[in-house]
């Protein structure tokens, strides 16, 4: 299981502002180590952001995203204690998830 | 042992259709999008995702800055501020890879993000927001003085 997300959410009203930050190198496969080598590609490709388990947010992200990504978004009719889950999926198969209430 | 017999079969059969049930809903999301994420053109990309045309507009507003020092690490935030916006996507024309990103919102989150992303050498970034099956367009140029991919 890979490390877990830092999930921050901020309730305004009734809007919410959520930054996220998943540990990640996102490797492109492009790059190349110190001997020459290409590092293989290793990187997130899919994340779901659900609000007491209604999913809100679908994202697919590419290598272009950077190392160790993070990420804002805002929700709109969610009230304090509601249950916010994020998740993602990298190229692997390695699979993160984490859940938080909103304060 | 007779050759398979019928309620043997029948009890592997169920198994298998359980056993596929089952692993369904981990599937169940949009699937990555491989075509378009490894298209190596912008146009290609944009052609997986199945934008045929798309008009620039004003309401989709990209916030980025002119000059970035570090190619690894661009701030982009992206709002879409057409009324009922389903997706958005972001293009980074020059990189080897140019999609980027593209995130589909449903009812209870605003079509926003801001996300750091890797940009290769200077580029026009885009991005298309979707809304009643029409896309509409930004683009904004980003100058990058070192790189952000490669070694």
């Amino acid at each position: 299981m890979a490390e877990p997300m830092k999930i921050r959410a901020t309730l305004k009203g009734d809007l919410c502002d959520v930054r996220v930050l998943m540990v990640h190198p996102m490797e492109t496969g492009l790059r190349k180590d110190t001997n020459g080598a290409v590092v293989p590609a290793h990187f997130i490709q899919e994340m779901t952001v659900k609000v007491n388990g209604r999913t809100v947010i679908e994202g697919q992200i590419s290598q272009a995203v950077s190392r160790n990504p993070v990420f804002s978004f805002r929700l709109n009719g969610v009230k304090a204690g509601d249950k916010l889950e994020i998740a993602w999926l990298d190229n692997k198969g390695e699979r993160s998830q984490t859940e938080t209430a909103i304060a | 042992m007779s050759s398979m017999n019928p309620l043997r079969r029948l009890s592997l059969q169920a198994a298998a259709a359980l056993v596929a049930g089952l692993a369904l809903p981990l599937r169940a999301l949009a699937a990555w999008n491989k075509e378009a994420f490894q298209a190596k053109s912008a146009a290609d990309a944009l052609k997986s995702l199945g934008v045929a045309s798309s008009a620039e507009s004003k309401d989709v507003v990209i916030e980025a800055p002119q000059i970035a020092e570090n190619g690894a690490v661009v701030p982009i935030e992206i709002t879409s501020n057409v009324p009922n916006t389903k997706s958005i996507a972001l293009v980074i024309e020059k990189n080897p890879f140019p999609l980027a990103a593209k995130f589909d919102f449903a009812e209870g989150a605003a079509p926003y993000v801001k996300v750091n992303v890797k940009v290769g050498e200077s580029s026009f970034v885009r991005v298309l927001a979707e809304a009643g099956g029409k896309f509409y367009s930004a683009s904004k140029e980003i100058k990058v003085t070192i790189g952000g991919c490669g070694g």
